[in-house]
């Protein structure tokens, strides 16, 4: 695949993202605010609070492979080596009092927070996680508990969330001393929603033969989609890779060097070995055209004329917080729209919630699209969960399989 | 003639199989310790099985290599995975929709085949060896038996016990407790292949027909009875068990064009 103009667009602004949010945590005219990815970000910005993410922090780690340098300092402070990995990596690192981010952009430290703000839509170790935060900085901790296993994202379900979202509004004010406006949330909602629609459009490029790009592209190009939302500059950029995939798609130009494979992956990357999977999957002529992962930074129901119940019903419909009905009904579209060949399932070691592998599903789905599937064991940063080699016979055994059933 | 040879470079054993033409059931046959070097056993396998059957690698039309090490033998001309010829090279000697279970040095395999031999779905064992081949060697260690007299000691045993563990070490442990409460040595013999059965059992459903392969069948065919007693099934083993492998990659070689 060629190399992408987006790409340089994109390092720059996730660049003036961390430096600026070291400037707002150094000036005490400014607020902080540590969010979880799919938290509620729209309402943080309203009240002007600049928006950092321990989620991306951790993928950075994993990437940057410095995750099992600080796991074993959490594991030894009683963080156990069982839950969450970005977890045990981002309180690992900060106990040791380094961050990726200092090589990376320049930064001395994490920028300090003035409020932690969390959902546990996606899991409840993100609560425990920002809990460690609040004591140590002494700091509110407020957030949403979310149900989880949602099956209908019904109007009812929805309503009672709501005031969840509302009860947040008058800690906000009190923390950053402005005063809540909804119109300006719903001028944030309106970004959010566009950035939203266009990162959907982004990954819908993938449909096409030959794809494009592959997963392992689309976990660099969500960076803006998850640390941006609500902010015009992610809208921005996506409008920016949309001309240059219309380009690439109008020329057939695959992101494999021969696409013999379309695959659909389930469940986070292994962030550590993002370069090793992506080559050997380009070896194996195998595209990865889909995933769960990627495609959970689409909230279709953001409605800025409608904001409260809008994302409260966002945050209800994100994958990771479905029933497994839900999820298969979900993931059978997606198979069918990208026209995959296979599902490739990774079961993280730490990542329970995210690893769709546990409670029969794999089986479910196969029967349902008459797909096939496999199981590659490892972790999102753990790399002592992962055996490479184990991995990539289990992925080469399963295009055998695929390319055995063409016979 | 054209001959066809297939090197199944396992984490502790590496097979050459050389075929000719005719697919002759008594194919020629050649086993190496791996040892630390992949492409060194590769090569003494191969020459092995060559000088077993009196030709040159000259003579030989085309090579596949498979198992753990298939990267590092650069003399041949393809590579399969160990599930695919495991696959091949099972079906080869038991043409039936069957369920194939592979107990290697360091991993199962459970593979699912078509009525035509293709993989319909495969699984392997997750990152712990508990169960494989290093299991026994492991608690035959432990025990202070010579791993040639499990068996025979397994044949004796008068009471079933099975060691729970998912994982080598925690077995390990579980065998020194049971000789500390005075289990005989036989029992606990017995003990080891049943967990042996226990681990590729819960691995995934099998059918009524499985075809036993690998190394540990090779050896102790008693995981055959214990096998087919856990399922019910009517388990197969092929005359050259712990060679599935490598015949599956000569078969993948001369299909190969």
């Amino acid at each position: 695949m060629p190399k992408l103009e987006s790409l340089k667009k994109m390092k720059e602004l996730v660049a003036g993202h961390f430096t600026g949010l070291d400037a707002a945590a150094k000036d005490p005219s400014r607020k902080v605010a540590w969010c979880t990815s799919v938290g509620p970000v729209e309402l943080l910005r309203t009240f002007g609070f600049e928006v950092y993410f321990p989620e991306n922090h951790g993928a950075v780690l994993g990437a940057s492979r410095k995750a099992n340098d600080y796991i074993p300092r959490a594991n030894a402070a009683g963080y156990s080596p069982d839950i969450c990995s970005y977890l045990t990596a981002d309180v690992g690192a900060f106990l040791a009092g380094e961050t990726p981010l200092s090589h990376g952009y320049g930064l001395k430290s994490v920028p300090t927070p003035d409020i932690l703000v969390y959902n546990t839509n996606q899991c409840r170790d993100v609560e425990d996680w920002f809990a460690f935060y609040a004591r140590h900085f002494d700091i509110p901790l407020v957030g949403i508990n979310s149900p989880v296993q949602v099956g209908d994202v019904t109007d009812e379900l929805v309503k009672t969330l709501v005031p969840q979202y509302e009860e947040l509004l008058p800690v906000f004010e009190a923390v950053s001393g402005v005063k809540f406006d909804i119109d300006r949330l719903r001028e944030v909602m309106a970004d959010s929603a566009e950035t939203s629609r266009l990162w959907g459009e982004v990954l819908g490029t993938m449909a096409h033969r030959p794809s494009p790009m592959t997963f392992f592209d689309t976990s660099v190009h969500m960076a803006p989609a998850v640390i941006l939302r609500g902010l015009p500059e992610a809208s921005d950029y996506y409008r920016m890779l949309l001309k240059e995939l219309a380009t690439l798609t109008e020329g057939n130009v695959s992101a494999v060097n021969k696409e013999r494979f379309r695959i659909y992956w389930d469940g986070m990357p292994v962030w550590g070995k993002l370069r090793e999977l992506s080559t050997f999957f380009n070896e194996m002529d195998a595209a990865l055209v889909v995933s769960t992962y990627c495609n959970s930074w689409v909230f279709e129901a953001f409605d800025p004329s409608n904001p409260f119940e809008s994302m409260a019903r966002a945050f209800l419909e994100l994958f990771i917080a479905r029933s497994d009905k839900a999820k298969e009904g979900i993931m059978a579209e997606l198979c069918e729209k990208f026209s995959v060949d296979g599902v490739i399932y990774h079961d993280a070691k730490t990542c329970p919630n995210n690893s769709n592998t546990r409670y029969g599903l794999p089986q479910r789905l196969r029967t349902l699209t008459g797909l096939p599937f496999t199981i590659v064991y490892g972790d999102l940063n753990d790399l002592r969960c992962f055996s490479e080699e184990q991995a990539k016979t289990s992925i080469e055994a399963f295009l055998e399989q695929i390319e055995g059933g063409r016979a | 003639m054209a001959f066809y040879c297939g090197v199944d470079i396992g984490s502790t054993w590496t097979k050459a199989v050389i075929l000719g033409e005719e697919n002759e059931p008594d194919y020629t046959r050649a086993l190496v310790r791996t040892g630390i070097s992949f492409e060194s056993a590769a090569l003494s396998a191969r020459d092995e099985a060559l000088a077993r059957a009196k030709l040159t690698p000259d003579d030989i039309e085309r090579t596949f290599s498979t198992g753990y090490g298939r990267m590092n033998a650069e003399f041949a001309d393809g590579r399969r995975t160990e599930i695919a010829c495991h696959a091949k090279g099972a079906f080869h000697s038991f043409p039936h929709p069957c369920h194939v279970v592979d107990i290697g040095g360091q991993d199962n395999k459970i593979i699912q085949l078509s009525e035509k031999g293709a993989v319909e779905h495969f699984l392997m064992n997750r990152k712990c060896a508990a169960g494989t081949g290093s299991f026994i060697e492991e608690i035959s260690r432990r025990l202070d038996i010579d791993m040639k007299r499990l068996e025979e000691l397994a044949e004796n045993a008068n009471k079933e016990i099975t060691l729970s563990s998912f994982c080598t070490v925690f077995s390990a442990t579980e065998v020194i407790k049971l000789i500390r409460e005075g289990e005989s040595p036989e029992n606990i013999c017995k003990g080891v292949f049943n967990a042996v059965v226990a681990r590729v059992t819960e691995m995934g459903t099998l059918g009524d027909k499985i075809v036993l392969t690998g190394g540990v069948a090779a050896a102790f065919p008693i995981v055959a009875d214990i096998l087919s007693n856990a399922t019910g099934a009517t388990v197969f083993i092929p005359e050259h068990a712990q060679f599935t492998g490598a015949l599956g990659a000569a078969l993948e070689a001369a299909a190969s064009n």
